[in-house]
């Protein structure tokens, strides 16, 4: 898988090339500002990118601008996006476009080495990987709401892992149960809140966001 | 020729509007508010005038600040607005203690007085002289005519037949003529009267250094105890936390040969200990500046602080650029200090925001639906915000009746930068 890294602090840059390497992943092009960014994801065109939001030369939201706009040039390209702090507001612009292949998560997940590749395969292939500092937000912030109220805390904790854009299996396998009793559980999920069922992982779990108000 | 008799006679007119302005000013407004005023302080032992007369004052302040307005405008001569700022939560004593204090009160009182003989010098001798000096040439003549139109003060009619008719039309267009240039002049000479007593005093510049001087002391203290606090955080904290990890890393690098399962779980204990230093770190700077507000300047951050809290609220911002980061910081926390007050005390239903620059400040309004009675000298929060707010000479004002709404009102002077675009999200 080709990848195109964005982080200006070469310390964290080096790390994550070696890191992606050390996975089977082919580093294309590691760049340290905005507009280096834009121009090598519209050139290489990667499998997935991976970007901090932080970057020269402004120093502001470059990096999560740059991703914007190259998703707008090339729809639906890969981004993950990290962070040294995940705002819900940044996490809307970036699912605004209901495409996927979108991650946002802290810095610090990267130290979780093997969830942290699983999100980069996951977003690569299309799907969402969203921080649960993100997920718990949104649900403490929806808590008082009516069809909230309504789920289980089993099924809380489900819907929760489910926003965070983790497949049926990947659930099951975190909470130590079987596949069918997941499902069931999403189903219940569904039901409570009004949501069309949908068979395809990546539109379940937008569906799940954009009910949340991601 | 045309263009500068006309230019000539818009200069007249105005002048002679003007001055008949002031008369009017000075008999139908000033002098009976200046006598209500002095019957509203008289009542002030039998408890009504305790609500009348800081409302009289403030209407005499409205007269006062048209006139400094007009003396601007007409005749360039620039009079600042003295008064001391409206304590932020007064009672009725409060008010009345507010309005009684302050020299500019009764300097204004003084001007209401004795501005009554000062405007009708002005318009008797302003506008008098153009209108008397037209009807020289206009009118007396033909009435002359008509009855036996003795004299005016100047006008030789009478024993002069032609002569004297001739006379008065010359006399009458000198006259006319001279007010154009003496008018205008007039008119300063009367700004400059007002000016003098209704400029801020020596005394109120030494005021405005005093509260300056304990503003700066407060902000002084403020952001030293900030930092103590800060410095405490990180030595008892992440710093800690760092010096317990890079003990357990050099441990597990010692067992990494004979015994890599406790190398594996030090490790392992190493990564979760770093996690929770990131975590404290993170929440110690955004006690600081918040990293959004930073990137996204204080519209951002706001937007970004209302997705997060637990009750709807509509975030109305227009601003054409971002201020000092200083004062985008106080005004950031201003704002979310008066949000956490909402989520913590007042049960609403939901909240708003509206934020707008007026042209020389940022106006900050924070309001809900919930159970009110909200009172800033009780909360410390409320209080520092006050304080943060007075080092940039911002205000506050807070109404919260008992059954709500509450809004609260935040005012602070600054300039803004040039423009900065970010992507809006269009969400609020």
């Amino acid at each position: 898988m080709r990848v195109v890294i964005a982080e200006d602090l070469a310390l964290l840059r080096d790390g994550l090339i070696r890191l992606l390497g050390a996975f089977g992943f082919e580093v294309v092009e590691a760049v340290d500002n905005g507009p280096s960014l834009l121009r090598a994801l519209t050139t290489h065109r990667p499998d997935v990118a991976v970007v901090d939001v932080r970057l020269p030369p402004t120093f502001t939201d470059e990096g999560l601008r740059a991703a914007l706009d190259a998703r707008k040039e090339v729809p639906g390209l890969p981004v993950l996006v990290l962070s040294q702090h995940v705002e819900q507001l940044y996490a809307r612009e970036l699912l605004s476009d209901s495409r996927g292949g979108i991650g946002y998560l802290l810095k610090d997940r990267v130290s979780d080495v093997k969830v942290f590749v699983e999100a980069v395969r996951r977003v690569a292939g299309g799907g969402t990987a969203l921080d649960p500092d993100v997920v718990a937000q949104l649900l403490t912030r929806h808590a008082r709401e009516e069809p909230l109220q309504q789920l289980t805390p089993r099924e809380r904790e489900v819907l929760g892992l489910m926003a965070e854009g983790r497949s049926n299996a990947a659930i099951a396998a975190k909470l130590f149960v079987t596949e069918k009793a997941i499902s069931k559980h999403t189903n219940s999920i569904f039901g409570k809140l009004g949501l069309p069922q949908s068979e395809d992982d990546n539109r379940r779990v937008l569906a799940v966001l954009a009910y949340l108000g991601a | 020729m045309s263009e500068l008799l006309r230019e000539y006679g818009r200069r007249a007119l105005a002048c002679f509007f003007r001055s008949v302005v002031q008369i009017v000013l000075a008999y139908a407004v000033n002098l009976p508010l200046f006598i209500v005023t002095v019957l509203s302080i008289a009542f002030i032992p039998l408890g009504f005038g305790v609500v009348l007369a800081p409302m009289m004052f403030q209407a005499i302040r409205t007269i006062a600040n048209q006139q400094r307005v007009w003396a601007a405008e007409w005749s360039g001569v620039r009079i600042p607005v003295p008064y001391r700022a409206e304590p932020a939560k007064a009672g009725v004593f409060g008010r009345l203690k507010w309005v009684l204090t302050d020299p500019a009160s009764w300097r204004d009182l003084l001007w209401s007085l004795l501005n009554v003989p000062a405007a009708l010098v002005l318009g008797v001798l302003a506008g008098g002289m153009t209108l008397y000096g037209l009807e020289g040439v206009f009118v007396a003549p033909w009435v002359a005519q008509l009855t036996d139109y003795g004299w005016g003060p100047f006008w030789p009619l009478g024993e002069w037949g032609a002569v004297g008719l001739v006379g008065t039309v010359v006399l009458g267009a000198a006259l006319t003529a001279v007010s154009v240039p003496v008018g205008p002049l007039l008119l300063k000479a009367h700004a400059r009267f007002s000016q003098s007593l209704l400029a801020p005093t020596r005394d109120a510049l030494a005021e405005r250094v005093e509260r300056l001087t304990e503003t700066r002391s407060e902000a002084v203290d403020a952001s030293a105890a900030e930092l103590r606090r800060i410095e405490r955080d990180l030595h008892d904290g992440a710093q800690a936390r760092l010096v317990a990890l890079s003990m357990n890393i050099g441990l597990a690098e010692e067992m990494m040969k004979h015994d890599p399962d406790t190398a594996q779980k030090l490790l392992a204990e190493a990564r979760e200990a770093s996690g929770t230093a990131l975590t404290e770190l993170r929440d110690l700077v955004r006690g600081i500046h918040p990293p959004v507000l930073a990137e996204r300047g204080l519209d951002g951050a706001v937007r970004a602080l209302a997705l997060t809290l637990p009750l709807p609220v509509d975030v109305r911002i227009d601003l054409a650029g971002r201020s000092d980061a200083p004062v985008e910081s106080a005004a950031y926390f201003a704002v979310a200090e008066m949000l956490a007050n909402v989520v913590k005390h007042s049960a609403a239903r939901r909240a708003w925001v509206q934020i707008e620059y007026p042209g020389d400040r940022l106006l900050m309004i924070v309001g809900d639906d919930g159970t009110g009675g909200a009172d800033p000298a009780a909360g410390s929060g409320m209080r520092g915000i006050e304080r943060r707010l007075a080092a940039f000479d911002g205000t506050m004002a807070v109404t919260s009746p008992v059954g709500g709404p509450t809004v609260v009102t935040m005012e602070l002077p600054c300039a803004l930068s040039s423009p900065r675009t970010s992507p809006s999200s269009g969400t609020g």
